[in-house]
């Protein structure tokens, strides 16, 4: 019982992250490797950022449990974990395998669901995509994979017994949702502030467990992930046609008028 | 060479058909000699002259589906006509919030990958190819199947323009949903719409958007007056989005709606990329921003380099005196 007198209830968090370079430093395809280049900094996605705070506030509310972290990169990035971590996710699971370099969505989805299992959580918080890739199928094909329901494009996430109570973003408004657990949620941006790490907690997490797992620690091929499961190739890149900037002037005081008759030369007006 | 066979996800709001769904059945029509479509409910009659308009020659519905989502089912119905040798060559989706949730789903069921974010589509041999534009549009790949079908793609709103083909009603045909176990178990309680007068954002002819240069929530307020002013729709970017100034719906962008307005105003916004991908396309553009190096300036075709707390009252106040 808490403190409260509320019983307390277990319940434990897997937070699906993805560890990207900083938006505000673009990236860039390697033309030989076709992959994002990865030898800048690589920073939790802000996008996962939301996921990580509302199971952290789910897990508070439930009295009793942990929030463990479930990443996947080619290489052992750690530095956009160390921040969830910071945060107050008690442990990650980073599967890190160089065979992972290329991997598709559902590629992706399979090992990730591969490494969520071994946790046997509650619920399964996602971003509902991320801000490099952007493909937003990732959540629920891992709901797939694992053969459970899921919420995607949750605004809000309530526990309510033995399910969640979900608002979805929806064209016109939003839905609620009731679905039962486990199951995979993904979240929008915005949803919930999340926490900046405390000192305390940025010290704490260099001691926080993470585990590394390879792509054969999962019980998969090497052949099923990477170029060589995709069931896709980039067959072309080439630089968009770009629009060309037009007439930039400095106001004066008297801007608004260009603006006007831009309107009117336009017919808006 | 072209595809037999391909299915578009039909979706639909109050009896209307969508705009992404027309704008996939134009791009299916050039690549398939036969276009069907696949709905989630029990009143595919209603839509069945405009689908037919559009090319698709039968819609396969679902019925009712009791308020689950759609994922799901849809995706559990078309993987198991294709099992049954009935199913498409290639399914096509909008980028939408159901739209995404039956792709991801039919990939799983058929093992298959998805194609996402697609812009364009064209047929390599008997494989489909498409079009993806990344880093925000600066640079776009060309990604091509290159395993067996169904080839799953979804594709962007606006992207394309739909263009009728004057083609007569659809046939309508009931799709049998298997039994869907665990997975199925998401429901709708309630549904509930907001209420927004004026054009809606994705479809005005003048989109007037703020972002975090207005300096706090209450001066969003000007945004909507000039919106109103020129009977256009109020955007906004993601930043503001997050902070909580107005609702997600008013998204411009990459997760947000997609816009290619007559005119597009964007008051106080840097120019993300993500808020780019969602306002490029626009016939013309005016920025205003304080900051001369902010990338919005590149995609302008009237930039004010300016304070909005002084460039947007003059102006609404020159538009109220006409």
């Amino acid at each position: 019982m808490t403190a409260e007198g509320v019983p307390c209830v277990l319940m434990n968090v897997v937070v699906c992250v993805k560890q990207i370079p900083d938006p505000a430093d673009p990236g860039a395809l390697d033309s030989e490797t076709k992959t994002l280049k990865r030898d800048v900094k690589l920073i939790l996605d802000e996008s996962d950022s939301y996921g990580v705070e509302m199971a952290l506030q789910l897990v508070d509310a439930a009295g009793e449990g942990e929030v463990t972290l479930v990443s996947m990169a080619p290489n052992n990035e750690r530095s956009g974990l160390s921040t969830a971590l910071a945060m107050g996710a008690a442990s990650a699971v980073l599967v890190s395998d160089p065979a992972l370099q290329g991997s598709d969505s559902l590629t992706t989805a399979k090992v990730i669901a591969a490494a969520v299992k071994d946790q046997n959580p509650d619920l399964i918080i996602a971003g509902s995509e991320s801000s490099d890739g952007y493909t937003g199928t990732v959540p629920e094909q891992i709901a797939g994979v694992l053969d459970i329901p899921s919420v995607t494009a949750a605004k809000s996430i309530e526990v309510d017994g033995d399910g969640v109570k979900v608002q979805r973003q929806t064209d016109a408004g939003h839905d609620d949702v009731v679905c039962p657990m486990p199951c995979v949620i993904s979240v929008t941006a915005g949803v919930v502030e999340p926490r900046y790490p405390s000192f305390k907690g940025i010290m704490a997490a260099k001691s926080k467990p993470v585990e590394e797992k390879t792509v054969a620690d999962l019980g998969m091929d090497a052949d099923a992930v990477g170029w060589a499961g995709a069931g896709q190739e980039i067959v072309g890149i080439s630089e968009a046609a770009q629009r060309e900037a037009g007439e930039v002037i400095e106001d004066d005081g008297e801007a608004f008028a260009k603006i006007v008759s831009f309107l009117e030369e336009n017919k808006v007006i | 060479m072209s595809l037999s066979k391909i299915w578009v996800y039909a979706e639909a709001t109050d009896g209307e058909v969508s705009s992404s769904t027309l704008e996939l059945l134009t791009k299916a029509r050039e690549l398939a000699d036969t276009v069907e479509c696949v709905y989630a409910g029990d009143d595919a009659d209603d839509l069945a002259e405009t689908l037919g308009e559009y090319g698709c020659e039968t819609v396969h519905q679902t019925g009712d589906l009791d308020g689950s989502l759609v994922g799901v089912p849809v995706a559990a119905a078309i993987a198991a006509a294709c099992d049954d040798g009935d199913g498409p060559d290639a399914f096509l989706a909008a980028t939408s919030y159901d739209g995404r949730d039956v792709a991801a789903r039919l990939s799983v069921k058929t093992d298959r990958p998805v194609i996402t974010n697609v812009v364009d589509l064209e047929l390599d041999g008997d494989a489909l190819v498409g079009t993806e534009p990344i880093f925000g549009g600066a640079t776009e790949v060309k990604t091509k199947f290159s395993g067996e079908g169904p080839f799953i793609v979804l594709m962007r709103p606006k992207s394309i323009p739909a263009e009728p083909s004057g083609g007569a009603e659809a046939d309508v045909e009931d799709l049998d949903v298997p039994d869907l176990g665990a997975s199925g178990g998401a429901h709708v309680t309630e549904r509930h719409a907001e209420e927004s007068d004026g054009p809606k954002l994705d479809e005005a002819g003048v989109v007037v958007s703020g972002g975090r240069g207005l300096g706090e929530a209450d001066k969003y307020e000007m945004v909507e007056s000039l919106a109103k002013l020129l009977n256009g729709a109020a955007g906004a970017s993601r930043a503001i989005v997050d902070a909580g100034w107005v609702p997600y719906s008013y998204q411009v962008g990459q997760t947000g709606k997609v816009v290619k307005p007559d005119v597009y105003i964007a008051a106080g916004i840097s120019g993300a990329t993500q808020h780019l991908v969602g306002m490029k396309g626009s016939k013309t553009i005016i920025a205003i921003n304080k900051d001369p190096e902010a990338p919005i300036f590149g995609v302008a075709d009237l930039g004010i380099v300016g304070d909005v707390h002084k460039v947007v009252p003059k102006l609404i106040e020159a538009l109220e005196s006409r």
